[in-house]
C-alpha cells in the first residue's frame, strides 16, 4: 500500500505565542479510514485545514499524491483542492439554493470562470448529481431548498457535494457533532461505505471516542497540537486515551472498557 | 468494483426520468418575486433617466466642474465668514438639538413602546399605536418642522418638536420589539407572585431590555445628528447646518463648505464608531 | 455585601441621571430652546392645523400638477437607489472580510463608503447645487451618494452574516473567486439586499422632499412654493399626497419582503 498523504513536521503558529500545531507527523494510505481524536481546542480542525491549505501551516511539508501542497501556486492549489472533498460540522451549504444546485457546486473547481459565474452545468454533470443523491437516499429532496432539510439530510448534501468532485480523499471536520445519534450513524455508515466501496481515503475529526474506535482503520490522537497516539483502534489502551484527553479522561475510560468488552 | 455497479444500476433505475433535461433552477414564489422586483426597478430607473428634467444642462461639463469643486472643497478648505470657534460652537448647537430630540423622543417612546408591545397590552391597542407610528413616519421630518414653525416660529423649538416625531416612531418600533422578546415566563412568574402591571414593567421588562434600549437610543442619536444638520439648512433651525446653507446659497463659497464638511465628518465618524460598538452589543445579546 | 450591591446600583443610576440632567440643561442653553414655548406650541399647532391645514375643494385643481412632481420625485429616488446599489454591491464585495481580495483594498473601499455615508444628503445637495443647478440631477446625485454609502455598509454586513460558511466550502472544492461570488455570495445575500434596497427607496423619497426644498426641484419645491405663499390648503394637499405615496410604497415593499425573506 502506498501513502496518499504524508504530513511531516508540520507546525502552525497563530500570532506570536499561540501554538496550534507543533511538529505533527503521520501518513495515510490510499483507501484508509482514519480518525483524528482529541479534546476541543487540541488543534484537530487546524490540522485538517492545513492539509488543503484553507489555513497555511507555518512550517513542515504536506505531501498529497506525491506533491508538496505547501509550495503550490494558487492555480495548482485549486487543482489539488478539486481532488480533496471537504465536509463541515455546520454543513456550509448555500441555504437558499436547491439540493441539486448545492451538489453541483462541487464541480465549480473544474469549470471556466464564465461557466461558474452563470452556473452552467452539462447534462452528464446533472445526471451524476442525481445519481449521487439517489445513492445517499435524497431522491425526494432534489428540488427542495437546503434550509428546508433536517441536519442529517443537510450533511448528506454536504457529502454529495464532496463526492461529485470525484475526490481521492475526503476531509471531514466534525461531521456528526451537530447531529442526533440516528442521523450520526447514517452519516458515519455512508462515510465508511465511501471508503470501502469507492476506495476513497477518508480523514475524519471526531470527538466521540466510541464512534472513532468502531469505524476507523487507524486512530490519530492529538493533544495540545501534538500527535500522542498513532495506531490501530484495536491496540488502544486506557492509558492511551488518558494521554489523549488528559485529566478529562476519567469519564471516558469507562466508555473504552465498554467497547473492548463488547 | 461493487460501488461502480451500484452507481450504474442506480443510473438505469433513473433512466426513464433522465430522458428529459434536468432542470436545476426551480421556480418558487420567492425567486419569482426577486426576479420581478429587480426587473421592475431596472425598468423604472431607465425610464427615470429618460424623463429627467435636464434643463439644457451639459451633464459632462457639470460632472467635471463637480470634480473641480470637490477638489477645492476637500483640498483647499478655509473659513472666511465664520471663525473656527464659531463653527465649533455651532457643531455643539447641532449636537444639542440632536440630544434634546433624542431625549424627548426616548421618553415618549418608552410609554408608547410599552403600549405597543403585544405581550404587555392587548392586540388592539398595540396595532393602533403601531399604525399611528407608521403614519407619523410617512411625513418627512422637514415637513413636520415646517408645519410646527407656523405655530412656534422658525427656530430650535419648531426643529426639536418636528424632529421628535420621527424619533418617537423609530424608537417605539425598536423598544416594543425588544419588549416583545422578553420571555413570557418571566411576566407569568411575577404575575403569579401578585405583582401589578407597573411593578412588572419596572422590575422585569425595562431592566431586561435596558441594554437594547440604550443601544437603539444611541443609534437614533447618531441619525438625529444628521437630521439636525439638514433641518438647520432647510428649516432655519440653526447650528452648523444653517452655516452650511449660508455658505452654499449666500456666500457661494465652496471652500467654506469644505471646511464645515470636515467638522461634520469628524463628529459623524466619531458617533459612528461608538454606534458600531453599541450595535455589536445588540448582536451578541440577540 | 448585598447592601453594597444595591447601594452601588443606586449610586450609578443617580450618576447617570445627573449627567443626563446636566447635558440636557447645557443643550437647552446653547440651542436657545424655550421650554415653555415648547409645551405651549403643541396645542397651538394642533389648533392652527385644524383651522387651516387641510385641503379644500379649490386646492384639488392643483392635484394633477402635484402628482406630476410626485412622480418625478419617485423616479429620482428609485433611479438613485438602484444605481447606488450596483456601486454599493461592488464596494461591499471588495470591502467584506469574507470576499475581499486583500486587506488593503478592503479598508480602502470601506473607507470611501464611510466618507460618503457620513456626509448627509442635504450637504451633498448643497455641494452639487453649484454645478448642476436646479435640475433633477442635483437631487439624483445627492441621493445616489447617500444611498451608495449607506447600502455599502448594509451589504457588507449582509455578506458577512449569511455567506461566510458556504464561501469556505466552495473554496475547499477549488472553485474560483468569481464562481464563489456568483454561486454562493449573491444567491444567499440577494433577498436581504433587496430588503435593504426597498428600505433605501422609502428613505430616499422622504429625503427627496428635503432636497427638493433646498435645490428647488420635485415635490419639495412644490410644497415650499405654496407654504411660503401661505397657501396652506394646497400645501396640506401636498403632504397628503406624500403620505399616500409613502404608505403605498411601504406596503408594496412589505409584501416583497414577506415573499422574499
Amino acid at each position: 500500500m502506498t501513502a496518499l498523504l504524508e504530513v511531516n513536521h508540520v507546525s502552525k503558529q497563530f500570532g506570536s505565542d499561540t501554538k496550534a500545531l507543533s511538529d505533527v507527523n503521520f501518513s495515510v494510505n490510499e483507501g484508509e479510514f482514519v480518525s483524528i481524536i482529541g479534546p476541543s481546542g487540541a488543534g484537530k480542525s487546524t490540522l485538517l485545514r492545513c492539509i488543503n491549505r484553507m489555513i497555511d501551516a507555518t512550517s513542515g511539508e504536506i505531501i498529497f499524491d506525491n506533491m508538496n501542497v505547501m509550495n503550490l501556486k494558487k492555480k495548482d492549489l485549486k487543482k489539488v483542492r478539486t481532488k480533496i472533498g471537504m465536509i463541515f460540522q455546520h454543513y456550509n451549504l448555500v441555504n437558499r439554493l436547491s439540493v441539486i444546485e448545492n451538489t453541483l457546486h462541487g464541480n465549480l473547481g473544474k469549470k471556466s470562470t464564465l461557466a461558474g459565474v452563470l452556473g452552467l452545468y452539462s447534462q452528464e454533470e446533472k445526471e451524476q448529481a442525481v445519481n449521487i443523491l439517489h445513492v445517499l437516499g435524497l431522491d425526494e429532496h432534489i428540488y427542495k431548498r437546503a434550509d428546508q432539510l433536517s441536519g442529517g439530510q443537510k450533511q448528506r448534501v454536504g457529502i454529495a457535494r464532496a463526492l461529485i468532485q470525484d475526490p481521492r480523499m475526503l476531509l471531514c471536520d466534525e461531521p456528526i457533532a451537530s447531529l442526533d445519534p440516528n442521523s450520526a450513524k447514517i452519516i458515519m455508515d455512508h462515510l465508511r461505505n465511501i471508503s470501502t466501496k469507492l476506495g476513497i481515503t477518508v480523514l475524519v475529526n471526531l470527538h466521540q471516542v466510541d464512534v472513532a474506535l468502531k469505524y476507523s482503520d487507524k486512530i490519530i490522537g492529538v493533544n495540545h497540537g501534538q500527535v500522542v497516539y498513532n495506531g490501530s483502534p484495536k491496540d488502544i489502551t486506557k492509558e492511551d486515551i488518558q494521554l489523549i484527553y488528559g485529566s478529562e479522561a476519567e469519564d471516558l475510560i469507562f466508555d473504552v472498557g465498554g467497547i473492548h468488552a463488547s | 468494483m461493487e460501488a461502480n455497479e451500484q452507481l450504474t444500476s442506480a443510473k438505469q433505475l433513473l433512466d426513464p426520468q433522465l430522458q428529459k433535461k434536468i432542470r436545476i433552477k426551480t421556480l418558487t414564489k420567492s425567486s419569482v418575486v426577486i426576479r420581478s422586483t429587480l426587473i421592475i426597478l431596472a425598468l423604472l430607473s431607465i425610464y427615470a433617466f429618460i424623463s429627467f428634467d435636464y434643463k439644457q444642462l451639459d451633464v459632462g461639463e457639470a460632472v467635471l466642474s463637480t470634480f473641480a469643486n470637490l477638489k477645492a472643497m476637500f483640498l483647499e478648505p478655509h473659513l472666511k465668514h465664520f471663525t473656527f470657534t464659531h463653527a465649533l460652537y455651532q457643531v455643539f448647537v447641532t449636537l444639542g438639538l440632536a440630544f434634546l430630540t433624542t431625549l424627548f423622543g426616548a421618553i415618549i417612546a418608552v410609554f408608547l413602546g410599552l403600549l405597543a408591545a403585544e405581550n404587555l397590552t392587548n392586540k388592539r391597542v398595540s396595532s393602533m399605536i403601531k399604525g399611528s407610528v407608521a403614519f407619523i413616519r410617512a411625513v418627512p421630518t422637514v415637513l413636520w418642522v415646517l408645519i410646527f414653525a407656523v405655530a412656534a416660529g422658525l427656530g430650535s423649538v419648531a426643529a426639536v418638536i418636528g424632529m421628535t416625531f420621527h424619533s418617537v416612531s423609530y424608537l417605539v418600533k425598536a423598544y416594543s420589539e425588544s419588549f416583545e422578546e422578553l420571555d413570557n415566563g418571566v411576566i407569568e412568574a411575577l404575575q403569579a407572585s401578585g405583582a401589578n402591571w407597573w411593578q412588572i414593567i419596572f422590575q422585569a421588562v425595562i431592566p431586561s431590555s435596558l441594554t437594547y434600549m440604550i443601544s437603539w437610543t444611541f443609534l437614533r442619536f447618531e441619525i438625529n445628528f444628521a437630521v439636525a444638520i439638514a433641518m438647520g439648512a432647510a428649516a432655519g433651525a440653526g447650528g452648523i447646518g444653517f452655516d452650511m446653507f449660508m455658505a452654499s446659497n449666500f456666500y457661494l463659497d465652496i471652500r467654506e463648505i469644505g471646511a464645515i464638511t470636515y467638522f461634520v465628518l469628524a463628529i459623524a465618524i466619531l458617533l459612528e464608531m461608538v454606534a458600531i460598538r453599541f450595535k455589536k452589543k445588540l448582536k451578541v445579546n440577540g | 455585601m448585598q447592601a453594597d450591591y444595591f447601594e452601588k446600583k443606586k449610586r450609578s443610576t443617580r450618576l447617570f441621571l445627573a449627567i443626563l440632567g446636566v447635558v440636557t440643561v447645557i443643550s437647552i442653553i446653547i440651542t436657545e430652546y424655550n421650554v415653555v414655548k415648547g409645551f405651549s406650541s403643541l396645542p397651538k399647532a394642533v389648533e392652527w392645523g385644524l383651522a387651516n391645514f387641510y385641503p379644500t375643494q379649490e386646492s384639488l385643481t392643483k392635484l394633477p400638477a402635484i402628482l406630476d412632481k410626485l412622480i418625478e420625485t419617485l423616479l429620482v429616488s428609485i433611479a438613485a437607489t438602484t444605481t447606488g446599489a450596483v456601486m454599493a454591491l461592488l464596494f461591499a464585495i471588495l470591502g467584506s472580510n469574507t470576499t475581499r481580495v486583500n486587506a488593503f483594498f478592503g479598508s480602502i473601499s470601506r473607507g470611501i463608503a464611510t466618507i460618503f455615508r457620513n456626509i448627509d444628503v442635504a450637504a451633498w445637495a448643497m455641494i452639487l447645487l453649484f454645478s448642476f443647478g436646479q435640475s433633477s440631477l442635483t437631487g439624483y446625485f445627492a441621493l445616489f451618494f447617500g444611498s451608495f454609502g449607506f447600502l455599502t455598509r448594509a451589504f457588507v454586513e449582509t455578506i458577512d452574516e449569511v455567506s461566510g460558511s458556504s464561501v469556505e466550502a466552495l473554496q475547499a472544492t477549488g472553485a474560483g473567486y468569481f464562481s464563489i461570488i456568483f454561486q454562493s455570495v449573491i444567491p444567499s445575500s440577494l433577498p436581504q439586499m433587496i430588503s435593504w434596497i426597498l428600505f433605501m427607496i422609502e428613505t430616499n423619497i422622504r429625503s427627496a422632499t428635503l432636497i427638493g426644498l433646498l435645490t428647488g426641484s420635485g415635490i419639495g419645491f412644490t410644497f415650499n412654493l405654496y407654504y411660503k405663499s401661505l397657501n396652506y390648503d394646497v400645501a396640506s394637499l401636498v403632504v397628503v399626497v406624500i403620505i399616500v405615496a409613502i404608505l403605498f410604497i411601504e406596503s408594496v415593499s412589505n409584501y416583497v419582503r414577506r415573499a422574499v425573506l
